[in-house]
This record gives C-alpha cells, structure tokens and sequence, in this order.
C-alpha cells in the first residue's frame, strides 16, 4: 500500500519564558492515498498541534514527517511555501478567505502564488467553483455570501491546485446542522474522487462521514480505528 | 507571482482605504510639488540671470577708476578721475589680446521733446561702445567717427526713451534737448532689456564721447572717462586682455607698486561666476527643504504601511498558508509603498508645474520646468517609496504563518 503521509514519533514543544510544554508526545500514523481521516479529542489535545504540523505550518522539534515521499524536516521556508501551494490544501473553522475580494479571485490565490498565467487560473477557479456548486456567485465577495457559501469558496480554494491532501481544522465549527451537512456531503463527494482529507472535529455524526477516526488524549493518540468500530468506540465513549 | 498581479493587490489594497492613502500620499505630494515649483522658479531665474549677463556682452572687461584694496572693497571710486580717453584708445592699440575699448561717461538728465520729457540716463562713449555691447540700431544710423571726431550733438536713444518721448512716433531726425542742449536724433537702438541688476537697459540716452565730455559732464581735466568698456578678442584670452591692461595702464600711470594702482579691472566672467555660485547655493538650500519634506512625507509613508501590516496580518497569513513565499509579501508591501509615493510624486509633479506656471503667468516671474527636474522627482519619489517601505514590508515578510493565522 503506497503512503502519502507518514508520521514517526512526532513531538512538538512549546517554550514560553522557562515554561515548557509538550503539545505532542510522540506520535506516529500513515495515511493512504485517498483515505478520508477524521481527527478527535478533548480541546487542548493537540489536534490543531498537528494539524499545523501536517500542513507544513509549523516544525515538528523532533520526528520525522514525509509528505508524498519527500522529508519536510530540513526544508526552507520557501520550499515549504511551495509545498503548501502544491500539495496541500486548507479549510478552517474560520473560512480564512481575503475580504472585498470577489469570490472568483479568492479560488485564484493558490494559482497566483502558483505562477499561472490569469486565462488558466480562471479556468481552473471556475471549475472548482463549479464542483463546489458555487456558479453564479463568483464576483460576490465573503461579506455576500453565507457561511456555508463561504466555506465552499474555501474548499474550492484548497482544490483548485489539485493536492495530494485537503486539510480541514473544524470545518463545520462555525456551521449549523444542514449547512454542516451539506459541507460534509461535498467532502465525501470530493473523497469518492480521490482526494485524501484530513479533518478535524469535536462532533461524532461528523466524524461518522470519515473512513478512519483517530482520536487524541494530552498529545498522544488513544485510538485509530476504521469507521464501524469508531461509531462503536465513540458512543462508548460519550456513555462513560 | 507576476509584477501585474502585485501591483492589482496594491491597488486594492491603496483603494480600500481611499481616504488614508490621500493623506499619506499628502505629504510626497507636497514635497514634490515643492521640489517641482522650486526648481522651476530657480532654473527660470538663472536663465534670465545668464540672458542678463549675456546681454552686456560676451568677453568684457570694465576697468573703472580708483583702486581695490587686497580684499576686494572699492575705495576712492567715486571722485577718481583717473582714467581718460587717450587710455582707452592706448588700450585698444597696444593691447593684442583686446578687439576693442571704449571710453564712456555717464550722467543723469532731463530729456524734452516738444512738451514731453523724461529723465533718463545719458551715456558718452566712442563708437566702439556698440561693437563691443553687441548692440545695433534697429532705425536711423549709429554713432560714427565724424559725430565722435567732432563732438557733434546727435543721440541714440534706447527704447524706452523713444516710447516715453515719441509713443510710436519716429523720432529719428527729431531735436530733443538734454539738459536744455540740443541734439538731433540720429537712430534707435535694439531692445535690451533688464541688466543683471535689475536695471532697464532700454532707459538711456547715447551720444559721441566727446560731446558728453564737453557739454554734459564736468571734469578737473579734459578727456576723463568714467570708465573703459573693453571686449577682449575672445573668451580664452579675456584673462591675458585683463593683465596686458593693467601693465600697460600701470606703466602710462607710472605705478611704481602694482599692489597700489589708480584704478581696477573686472571681467564679467567672474560677476557670472558670482550668480552661478549664488544660484547653485540657492538651489541647494531649495533643494534641502525639499529634501526635508520629503523625508517627512516617508516617515507618513512607513507609519501607515506599519499600520496596514498590523492589520492584515491575518491576510498576510491566509497568504501564507496558501503559498506566499516571503518573497511575494515582502514585493506586495514594497509595490504599495512605492505605488503610493510614485502616485504621490505624479500628482506633485502635476501640482508643481501647475503652481509654477501660474505663478509665471500672475507674477510674470519667469519659470522654466526641465525634463530633468520631472524625472529627478519621479524617481526620488520612487526611492523614498522604497527606502521607507522596507522596513514594514519586511515586518509582514517575516510573521510567521500561523502567528498570522491566529491574529485576531
Ligand atoms: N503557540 C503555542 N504556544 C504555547 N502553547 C501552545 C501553542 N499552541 C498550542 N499550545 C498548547 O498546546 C496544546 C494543544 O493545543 P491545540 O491547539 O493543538 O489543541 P486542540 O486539540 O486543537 O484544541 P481545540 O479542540 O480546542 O482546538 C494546548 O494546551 C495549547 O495551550
Ligand atoms: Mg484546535
């Protein structure tokens, strides 16, 4: 089976003033190509630790991360950068898209950062506008669309380079129950094309959308589980 | 990412905040509107500084009676009667660098046509006057030898006589009376204008030497001129014309000591040298303020992009997160920067010659605006841009993307 992200004995520490403390103590998971992983846990587990980790936002202090077969430890800045801009794609809680700026323009950014030339980057835009099922709203900015319209605009955004991995902090946090819906159906849609996604989430019914549940506990992961046994083991969990 | 896209998101950027940009901008817009208006005053006036200077002649030395002391002031000037016509003609004989020297005499009168008159200023010299200050007669002749030989009462008059005498009228052929003597009008010289010292040139009244040594000034001896005009033959040799006449007057003087002569040399080349260095002190000193605004306009300029940083910060991080390289942020704060001072520094521009030919037209001061002075402000406009949009620009370059992300 081939690995498009692969993470051994991860840790993360965090120094303020001579205070230390370890957000991630050492974790270790591979995702396949195609997965569609659900992240979970307390708040304060580590999960946006590692998620930002995993979206080459932040530095690991030790372990090693390969993201599609190449090391992200020992990379530049700008090497970085342009993993971020290549291989991956982000969705969070807050939306995170650029204000008086029409929708269109937002998918474009990446293709900006890209080089692409401003034919191709429409063509591209319009596509992913299309999959998210936004035609028609691309010159309206953030400010006139809803919150799920929103976060369309930034899921077409985190497509429209074509990555390996989607990356999703709480993209439903800020969503009531049939917008949350509607998001999750456009992951699974997008899933069932080929896309790895991997999410992070407080709710277990959004959870269940996921193929795999990985849960954290104080830095450190307690389970990994497909999804049959996750239902089981979450309920469990809320019981106790 | 391409030039066009940096510069369309720093232009939404300046748009988003219309207002704010103005007032920024307000201050290059000043400085270079400024630099622009002065630079055109201060090149308007040195043009006609050298117009003024050129219009005396090229290649002259005056020598005037009475000495300068070692540091230059003049001393027993106006009395000294040391200089006479056999002088100027000596000059002009002996001298090989000098073309040509003419005696002349000066004095204040009343000048009456019929019932009108003026007073005016009345010149005595040889004909060589007029070769030598490059001056024609544009009606009637000019003075010649014969009216010069024998002392004959005819006049040139300059143009502002002959309009305030005769209005439009001719006067050539006319009598007109200068201190109650009579002289016949023989010509009307060319137009003048403005001496160096502001004085109208036009405003004179020009006869033979002789006849203004006789009737019209009054001297211990005859033959005394109040001062010799003299053209060298050309400008590489006015320096060689200078010494050769201070020898030869020195030896008909009979000074013994060089240091302590009865009369002084100037060369026109040195007064011009004199506004050259005035005008370029000038300059400097616009110059200078000019600077001085501008580094404040910079200072405006980077407090606000500090601002503008602080922000967008969390659009500098979503940038980030998306691929912006440090590089690409860094280039986005620095176009705005510049675009904003570089706008700035076009309206200046604009607002500068604007200003500077309004006040030509109001003040009939002269202005001139120079291809050079555009182009000096539009890159200095540019540089401040550049130099005080650094330090902010490299603030947003080096946040770190998740610091950026998480800004609130
Ligand atoms: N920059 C930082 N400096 C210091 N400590 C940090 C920093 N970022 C996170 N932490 C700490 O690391 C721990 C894990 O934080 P993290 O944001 O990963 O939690 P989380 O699992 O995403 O929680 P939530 O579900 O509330 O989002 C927390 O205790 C937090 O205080
Ligand atoms: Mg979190």
């Amino acid at each position: 089976m081939s690995i498009v992200i692969s993470l051994t004995d991860i840790r993360r520490v965090f120094i303020m003033g001579d205070q230390q403390f370890e957000a991630l103590k050492g974790v270790s998971f591979d995702i396949a190509p195609g997965e569609f992983v659900a992240i979970m846990g307390a708040s304060g587990s580590g999960k946006s630790t590692c998620m930002n980790i995993l979206g080459c936002l932040d530095l690991p202090t030790s372990g090693r991360y390969l993201l599609d077969g190449g090391d992200v430890g020992g990379m530049s800045t700008d090497q970085l950068a342009d993993i971020r801009n290549k291989k991956l794609g982000f969705v969070f809680q807050g939306f995170n898209l650029l204000a008086r700026t029409p929708a269109i323009e937002n998918v474009e950014l990446p293709l900006v950062y890209a080089g692409l030339h401003s034919k191709e980057r429409r063509q591209q835009a319009l596509i992913a506008m299309e999959q998210v099922g936004l035609s028609g709203k691309e010159n309206n900015h953030p400010s006139q669309l809803s919150g799920g319209q929103q976060q369309r605009v930034a899921i077409a955004r985190a497509l429209v380079n074509n990555p390996a991995v989607i990356l999703a902090d709480e993209p439903t946090g800020n969503l009531d129950s049939s917008t949350t819906e509607e998001i999750m159906g456009l992951f699974t849609a997008l899933n069932r094309q080929g896309i790895t996604i991997i999410m992070v989430t407080h709710e277990h019914d959004v959870a269940a959308y996921a193929g795999r549940q990985i849960t954290f506990k104080d830095g450190r992961i307690i389970s990994d589980l497909q999804t049959s046994q996750a239902c089981q083991a979450g309920q469990a969990g809320q019981k106790a | 990412m391409n030039f066009i896209q940096t510069l369309k998101i720093a232009l939404r950027a300046l748009r988003t905040n219309k207002m704010r940009s103005f007032l920024t901008m307000l201050g290059i817009i000043i400085g270079i509107a400024a630099v622009i208006a002065m630079m055109a005053v201060g090149t308007g006036a040195s043009y006609v500084i050298s117009q003024q200077i050129a219009s005396i002649g090229s290649n002259i030395i005056l020598v005037l009676p009475g000495s300068t002391t070692s540091g230059g002031m003049r001393t027993g000037s106006g009395g000294a009667q040391t200089l006479s016509s056999d002088d100027a003609r000596a000059i002009m004989a002996e001298c090989p660098s000098v073309a040509y020297a003419a005696g002349t005499v000066r004095t204040a009168g009343q000048i009456v046509s019929g019932n009108m008159n003026w007073s005016s200023v009345v010149m005595g010299g040889t004909p060589e006057l007029f070769e030598i200050r490059e001056w024609p007669v544009v009606s009637g002749r000019p003075i010649s030898q014969e009216d010069e030989n024998g002392a004959l009462k005819v006049c040139l008059l300059g143009q502002t006589v002959a309009e305030n005498l005769f209005g439009s009228a001719d006067p050539v052929g006319n009598i007109i009376r200068i201190k109650k003597i009579p002289f016949t009008v023989i010509g009307i010289l060319d137009r003048k204008g403005q001496s160096p010292q502001g004085q109208d040139q036009d405003d004179a009244v020009f006869v033979p030497l002789r006849t203004a040594q006789r009737n019209l000034v009054r001297s211990q001896r005859s033959g005394i001129v109040s001062a010799i005009i003299v053209k060298a033959e050309n400008g590489e040799v006015i320096d060689t014309a200078e010494s050769e006449i201070k020898a030869l007057l020195n030896q008909r003087h009979r000074i013994s000591n060089a240091k302590e002569p009865d009369f002084s040399t100037r060369n026109l080349s040195e007064i011009l040298a004199v506004a050259e260095q005035s005008s370029k002190a000038m300059s400097l000193l616009l110059g200078a303020v000019a600077s001085i605004s501008l580094i404040v306009g910079g200072i405006g300029i980077m407090n606000i992009m500090l601002v503008s940083v602080t922000e967008r910060t969390r659009e500098i991080g979503i940038r980030m997160a998306i691929g912006a390289k440090k590089n690409d942020i860094l280039l986005q704060f620095m176009t705005e920067a510049v675009l904003l001072t570089m706008l700035g520094g076009l309206i200046g521009i604009a607002l500068g010659a604007g200003g500077a030919t309004a006040v030509s037209r109001m003040l009939e001061w002269p202005t001139m605006i120079s291809f050079q002075s555009i182009a000096i402000a539009f890159v200095f406009s540019g540089a401040v841009g550049i130099f005080f949009g650094f330090y902010p620009a490299k603030k947003a370059a080096g946040l770190n993307p998740i610091d950026a992300l998480r800004y609130e």
